[in-house]
């Protein structure tokens, strides 16, 4: 019974080990060439992303583009660290993140968005800054009733928020009380069913179930973007730690092409030369 | 040794091997949470954690205060709706329905565990939270909303082990009631719920258990809002909600600070079974 014991205290490592080499091996040992270019990071560009790199592909047989989501920061940590060979981003880089080489791939804008059936259709910045910040609590000072003011905004972290926060509400916070939802899909849906609710998407994403804002009197338009008389439009960067190899250039350059361009626009998006 | 006797020797390492892998698992999942998490608590202090009531997690603000007290009112939420209706309907399936209506009724009940979270949610968005804006205002992503459906996601934990439970009661006692010229409520009520108690008590430990570790659910029909709700009617953000939110777009401190929210909830949970335990323990003795 004793000597028993003995044996299987000598065993137990010896399974121990045995298991762990017989699980360690796989999902390490993938050369780079066979997982093709990762294109990773903001939510917002994803959908675009996928798009130009189905046809991109499509052209290109034999190439492999891997687009992955992740979100704006995510995005430019894994091209800084090698991760990505090409981050997307869906806010400017900060100050610290200008190391990282910037191409603007398309540009986008903000709308700010309520229910159809909501009277209000003109606020200033101003205003608006006061509503997210939690300020101004009632539709009623703004023209839309008796009725409590839903604020729906995104997660932190997000990228549509860091652009809303930086355009917007500058040095003022988002208050703590508003509505919070990881997707430009679910904010739509909530402000497309709560008639005392106020939110803020891509302008690409906008539809007839919402109403998108006139900002100090500028409605969003493509042409108001391309003008740029209205204010609130980000860009779509792709980032790269130092200057990107051949097979992402390559990729940068079809995205840039008349071609991707065309789809951009068709897509709800500011091709990237706006001029 | 024969050759039977290492076949013997060799199985049974095999066998424990494997059954070490389940707890090393856990053992691993444990250290890395606690060792992703703890570094940034001790650099900012715990009372920073545990008492800021603001969660600004990429300006260093990581007050989890609103999303602990969020994890624990709709947990109660969820017990004060899914434990009387569990228990009511536990006890009518053993005490009260004939025995056809019950091989019917509790396979049904059991397919409700069956039905991912996120279906729960779902119709919680397209049912519950318009109805709740439109009865009692406010904009029905509420505490109210996630009680309710955890509610019912509840149930059929809480009916299953409760049945199990009353079912074991051993028959002499519920026939000695009635000898006595107890009726069957009477008995029900003083002799059968008293004599399964530990088994209820456990069917509500392991319903709290869900409740407070439901995640998608939860994010789809509670509003997330990263502040104290003041009323039912007010959107609140659960500490699972806080992570998996978040999770996506983290980076640096601010996902230090969502593995430390992990911390926390493991705490939590632990804190609550410990308790939960010690209680039904001091009953049965």
């Amino acid at each position: 019974m004793r000597n028993e014991k003995l044996l299987a205290s000598k065993w137990v490592p010896g399974a121990f080990l045995a298991l762990f080499f017989l699980f360690f091996p796989v999902g390490c040992s993938r050369n780079p060439s066979q997982r093709g270019l990762v294109v990773a990071g903001s939510t917002s560009i994803q959908p675009f992303a996928d798009h130009w790199a189905e046809i991109y592909m499509r052209e290109h047989p034999g190439r492999i583009v891997n687009v992955q989501g992740g979100g704006s920061s995510a995005g430019i940590q894994a091209a800084r660290e090698g991760a990505a060979d090409i981050g997307m981003s869906s806010r400017e880089l900060r100050d610290e993140e200008k190391e990282l080489f910037e191409v603007v791939v398309a540009w986008d804008g903000l709308a700010v968005i309520v229910h159809p059936e909501n009277p209000v259709s003109d606020l200033s910045l101003d205003l608006v800054r006061n509503i997210f910040a939690g300020n101004i609590r009632s539709w009623k000072s703004l023209g839309g009733g008796e009725r409590e003011i839903h604020v729906v905004t995104r997660e932190e972290g997000s990228g549509t928020r860091s652009a809303f926060q930086e355009m917007v509400m500058k040095k003022e916070r988002i208050f703590k009380g508003a509505i919070v939802q990881d997707s430009n899909g679910t904010v739509r849906e909530i402000v497309a069913n709560d008639p005392s609710s106020i939110g803020y998407i891509s302008y690409g994403l906008v539809n007839e179930s919402v109403k998108a804002l006139r900002l100090d009197g500028v409605e969003p338009s493509y042409d108001h973007i391309i003008e740029k008389t209205y204010q609130l439009v980000r860009p779509f960067l792709f980032v790269t730690r130092g200057e990107p190899k051949p097979e992402a250039i390559d990729f940068i350059n079809f995205v840039l092409s008349r071609k991707a361009q065309e789809m951009v626009r068709h897509d709800g998006l500011i091709p990237a030369f706006r001029e | 040794m024969t050759r039977l006797d290492r076949n013997e020797t060799l199985i049974r390492i095999a066998l424990l091997a494997v059954a070490f892998s389940a707890v090393s698992v856990l053992l691993l999942i444990t250290a890395f949470i606690f060792g992703e998490g703890t570094p940034i608590m001790f650099k900012y202090g715990l009372r920073r954690f545990l008492l800021n009531l603001d969660w600004f997690p990429t300006e260093q603000s990581f007050g989890l205060f609103p999303m602990i007290v969020g994890s624990l009112f709709v947990t109660l939420g969820a017990l004060a709706i899914g434990v009387p209706f569990g228990l009511a309907g536990a006890v009518f399936l053993t005490e009260f329905s004939s025995q056809r209506l019950r091989r019917v009724l509790k396979p049904v009940i059991e397919l409700l565990a069956g039905i991912p979270s996120v279906v729960y949610g779902f119709i919680g968005v397209v049912v519950l939270v318009p109805f709740i804006r439109e009865t009692f205002g406010g904009p029905g992503l509420s505490v109210l909303a996630a009680a309710i459906i955890l509610g019912i996601m509840i149930l059929p934990t809480i009916i299953s082990i409760s049945i199990d439970s009353l079912e074991a009661v051993p028959r002499s006692y519920r026939e000695g009631s009635i000898a006595l010229g107890a009726t069957r409520w009477q008995t029900t009520r003083m002799v059968m719920i008293p004599a399964a108690r530990s088994g209820i008590i456990a069917s509500v430990i392991l319903g709290m258990g869900r409740a407070i570790g439901e995640t998608m659910a939860v994010i789809m029909i509670a509003g997330n809002a990263a502040a104290v709700p003041k009323s039912l009617l007010d959107p609140v953000r659960t500490l699972t909600s806080n992570i998996a939110l978040e999770m996506g777009y983290a980076s640096g401190e601010h996902r230090e600070a969502l593995f430390a929210t992990g911390v926390i909830l493991f705490v939590i949970i632990m804190i609550l079974n410990t308790i939960a335990n010690l209680t039904s323990m001091k009953r049965k003795s």
